[in-house]
């Protein structure tokens, strides 16, 4: 961006542009500024101790293992269901393609906390094994939630590739149906696959309504009950917190650009 | 990019090209390659469509399963309707504030004489802003804006106090700044493939005819976009109507819907949970209503993009 370039610019545009930035800047500052004070009075400006406190937290650990585990069960689970589904549509049954968009499309429309309304009502009195942990009820409702990421993602992999070339290529040379899906489909759609992965990441890493109301103790809690009992090393965990969505997004614009194209993407954590 | 695709949200739309005509299968196969979907739709149907029905028909019930209008007409009565009024106006407030200042800055970015790293920079970002939201959303408002916030003080020190001139971040207002911050990305997001649809040719045009700026916009541009930007404010209707977690990390005592809803599964007001099935079902009802508005608003504005 060189200089003559931005002399062209409509002043208006400036002006804008600036407004937007200090918006979108003075958030994330007074928050890396907040992981950085103390709790006593004329402590001296900068610390590291909040980030301390997160690291030798216990609950740190236990919860954002248990969110990452559920993101990892959500992204297996909700593949498991996609892949075959839209293979099978792509190559058998391309009628059934709009009806799939709009089962997929529904979650868009039901929002979580709807959603976890009807799913307590529904399920409860069920197994404790299912109604009373995380790996169950939790993750039974995020694969809900990354239904219509997992699909449109999906979707456009599939679309990309000649799913009956492909396929009678590999059954002329003998291979079984599944080794048709691992050895030659799922390598073909590894893309789109890992981008529908890390938007789930970031759904299941930062959901806050479902585990709230089904009471279960995710990181998006352990963050909540932080940042109403001590205010600094909130900070720390808020930035974590964003890291892990800078991350997960960010990879999945990496991934997306690689291929070439790929559309926005919007999810609902809030 | 979302620049380049400009395949933001939806379609459903044909495939490209013809499929090849599958040579294999008979009448009795197809019957068979139907099963293989099962898995799928059996999903779908028990944790999907079961709990929406059992919200739309829990939302009529009473305590003994009998059918009662009882909890729908409690909706209409405080501190039901109060909540819904106020949950509609923090949508409708930060939907339009959101897709004015959000179209004003994507074209900002997007206009003729802006380099194009600050567009292709601007939608970057947005595409991971738009997923910001929730309890740390909440946190980094209560850094800037709360009592001890950097702005607070940076304010108080410059000799003017915010909470003295009558603001208040865990309030009506507050909610409504901090949903700004996935307001405006997502407007951005959306609304940037329509500006690409404003043809230089028409600006050209009317410049030639001797069009005045504000005569372009008023009769060309704001005309031609306007499908768009309502189907988009409709979106960002949804999307702050439906939120929770930003709300409850900020004010749980705010007058929401959602937090209504919560309230009733996480204190201890269990008497009647037909009630919070009924609040659900009308939340249901305020987004069908506004669905309903963006399809016909939507195949509007899908007529000038050819």
């Amino acid at each position: 961006m060189s200089l003559r370039a931005l002399r062209r610019m409509a002043p208006s545009a400036y002006i804008w542009l600036a407004l937007a930035a200090v918006y979108f800047v003075v958030p994330l500052f007074a928050t890396f500024e907040f992981s950085l004070k103390e709790n006593k009075a004329g402590a001296p400006c900068c610390t590291l101790h909040n980030y301390g406190w997160v690291l030798h937290n216990g609950d740190f650990w236990h919860t954002i293992k248990i969110s990452f585990l559920l993101a990892i069960e959500t992204i297996v689970i909700s593949l498991a269901l996609f892949v075959p589904t839209i293979y099978w549509v792509h190559l058998k049954l391309p009628r059934l393609r709009p009806v799939i968009a709009f089962f997929a499309l529904v979650p868009f429309v039901v929002p979580p906390i709807v959603m976890v309304v009807g799913l307590l009502r529904t399920f409860r009195g069920t197994p404790n094994w299912f109604y009373g942990t995380p790996w169950g009820f939790l993750a039974a409702a995020y694969v809900i939630l990354a239904f219509p990421y997992m699909y449109f993602s999906l979707d456009a992999g599939f679309r990309s590739i000649d799913v009956h070339t492909l396929t009678e290529a590999s059954q002329s040379l003998g291979a079984k149906w599944t080794t048709t899906l691992f050895k030659v489909i799922l390598p073909n759609i590894r893309t789109a696959a890992l981008a529908a992965s890390f938007l789930t990441l970031a759904i299941v890493m930062g959901e806050f309504t479902i585990a709230n109301l089904a009471a279960f103790h995710t990181f998006p809690i352990f963050l909540q009950y932080v940042n109403e009992s001590q205010g600094f090393p909130a900070g720390a965990l808020t930035l974590l917190s964003f890291l892990i969505t800078w991350a997960a997004m960010l990879s999945l614009l990496l991934v997306g650009r690689k291929r070439g194209g790929r559309g926005a993407v919007i999810t609902g954590a809030r | 990019m979302a620049d380049q695709g400009g395949r933001v949200g939806i379609s459903t739309e044909a495939l490209p090209k013809p499929l090849r005509p599958d040579h294999g299968s008979g009448r009795r196969r197809l019957s068979f390659a139907w099963v293989a979907t099962l898995p799928f739709f059996a999903y779908t149907i028990a944790f999907l469509f079961l709990p929406a029905g059992a919200v739309l028909l829990g939302a009529f019930q009473d305590k003994h399963d009998n059918a009662t209008l009882a909890n729908v007409r409690l909706l209409f009565h405080n501190p039901y309707l109060d909540a819904y009024k106020t949950s509609i106006e923090v949508s409708l407030v930060t939907a339009l504030l959101g897709g004015i200042l959000g179209f004003m800055v994507a074209y900002a970015a997007i206009r003729e004489g802006t380099p194009r790293v600050v567009r292709s920079m601007l939608t970057t970002f947005s595409g991971v802003a738009a997923n910001f939201g929730g309890i740390p959303l909440a946190f980094a408002w209560i850094a800037t804006l709360g009592p001890l916030g950097i702005v607070t003080v940076w304010l108080r020190n410059a000799g003017y106090n915010l909470t003295q001139h009558g603001f208040q971040l865990f309030s009506k207002t507050g909610v409504e700044i901090a949903y700004m911050y996935f307001q405006l990305p997502l407007m951005i997001l959306v609304i940037a493939p329509a500006i690409d649809g404003l043809k230089r040719e028409w600006r050209e045009a009317a410049a030639n005819l001797g069009a005045k700026q504000w005569q372009f916009w008023r009769y060309v541009g704001i005309p031609v976009l306007m499908p768009s930007l309502l189907g988009a404010i409709i979106l960002l209707f949804g999307n702050a109507f439906a939120a929770y977690a930003t709300a409850y990390g900020l004010d749980q005592g705010l007058n929401l819907v959602p937090i209504q809803i919560g309230d009733y599964y996480t204190g201890n007001v269990l008497d009647n949970p037909h009630l919070a099935q009924a609040l659900a079902f009308g939340m249901f009802v305020v987004l069908a209503v506004m669905m309903l508005l963006y399809v016909p608003l939507q195949r509007r504005a899908a007529r000038w993009a050819k």
